[in-house]
């Protein structure tokens, strides 16, 4: 089993593009990944009920590492895990990773079997590829 | 306070966003992100309706269900917040108004992290939770959020989207501070008579 990957943004073509992209780094292998995007709508928003409905669709068993966009998206994971049973809340993470490069190096960690944690770690590093190319 | 007294706070919370759904988008748009007007409209309209669709025996259910019903409904910001808001007031309305809003008003600095002078709806919700807790009316809660709303325009914005304007947010009014507003506005018209007297006091 694997950690479970949660991306909780405004735009659901936001999130879906984001996913396509990581998922580029796993041909082949499986990954639970799960969006919380967009409003009932279609517009853009996020949706707490949403967001824990989409931490319990990915849970395995191992967790879950949930990476967001900005402003209510931050606001509606936080407010989710209140909705979440205590031991699937207790393996939840939300990290302050960027959504995008966060979310490629959490996929390819988790699917090689790293810990809620390591994943974590690995999406919160997202941002270093681009600033050691830079200078 | 029960669930009836507080049926008529919300819808008439409802009707006062509904009305002035475009002031409060035109506020966001100088600010943020030109949905706060028509995201409360469209949460508090679903609120309504859920409670007209099964009506809550209880004040703290009542409550309860608006809170959830705003968090999934709202889109941004203001979900989480006026949600928790609710949802914090379920636990403690048993205590009454005052405490309850109080309690609300904590579950809103815990979610959002600001603090007063941030230029948020926390600049007019704590004035009112303070009169109140001072033994205020309802009607001089409303006028002291109203006073927090109005403050908030040379403010400099410091959370939510605004924040990333910088010293381009001073002079405009908060639209957060102002729904805050219409909120304990529809409180002194519809519990105004009601304040302070418990469960038991009403049939």
């Amino acid at each position: 089993m694997t950690v479970g990957i949660v991306v909780v943004s405004h735009s659901r073509a936001l999130a879906d593009a984001a996913v396509e992209l990581a998922r580029q780094m796993l041909p082949g292998r499986e990954l639970s990944v799960e969006v919380a995007a967009g409003t009932e709508d279609g517009g853009l928003g996020t949706d707490a009920a949403a967001v824990s409905a989409a931490i319990e669709a990915a849970d395995s068993g191992e967790g879950t590492v949930v990476l967001m966009d900005l402003g209510s998206a931050v606001l509606s994971a936080e407010t989710a895990l209140e909705f979440l049973d205590d031991e699937v809340r207790g393996r939840t993470l939300l990290t302050a990773a960027p959504l995008v490069e966060g979310l490629v190096g959490a996929v390819v960690v988790a699917a090689g079997g790293a810990s809620r944690e390591q994943v974590a770690a690995e999406a919160e590093r997202g941002l270093a590829p681009k600033q050691a190319q830079l200078g | 306070m029960n669930a009836a007294q507080l049926t008529a706070w919300l819808t008439r919370f409802a009707e006062l966003v509904h009305a002035q759904r475009d002031e409060l988008t035109a506020l966001d748009s100088a600010i943020g992100d030109a949905d706060h007007g028509s995201n409360m409209d469209r949460g508090m309209t679903e609120v309504v309706a859920a409670l007209a669709e099964a009506p809550p025996d209880d004040a703290a259910a009542l409550l309860k269900r608006t809170g959830t019903t705003l968090v999934s409904k709202v889109g941004g910001a203001s979900g989480p917040l006026y949600g928790t808001l609710f949802l914090r007031m379920a636990g403690a309305i048993g205590d009454g108004f005052a405490p309850a809003l109080r309690a609300g008003f904590e579950g809103v600095l815990a979610r959002g992290k600001a603090e007063p002078g941030d230029k948020t709806m926390v600049d007019a919700l704590g004035p009112a939770c303070d009169v109140l807790d001072a033994g205020g009316s309802l009607a001089e809660a409303a006028q002291a959020a109203a006073d927090g709303r109005d403050a908030t325009v040379p403010l400099v914005a410091r959370k939510g989207r605004a924040s990333y304007l910088g010293e381009r947010s001073a002079g405009h009014q908060d639209p957060g501070a102002t729904s805050t507003a219409l909120l304990l506005q529809a409180a002194a018209e519809t519990l105004g008579g009601v304040q302070g007297q418990g469960e038991e006091a009403t049939p």
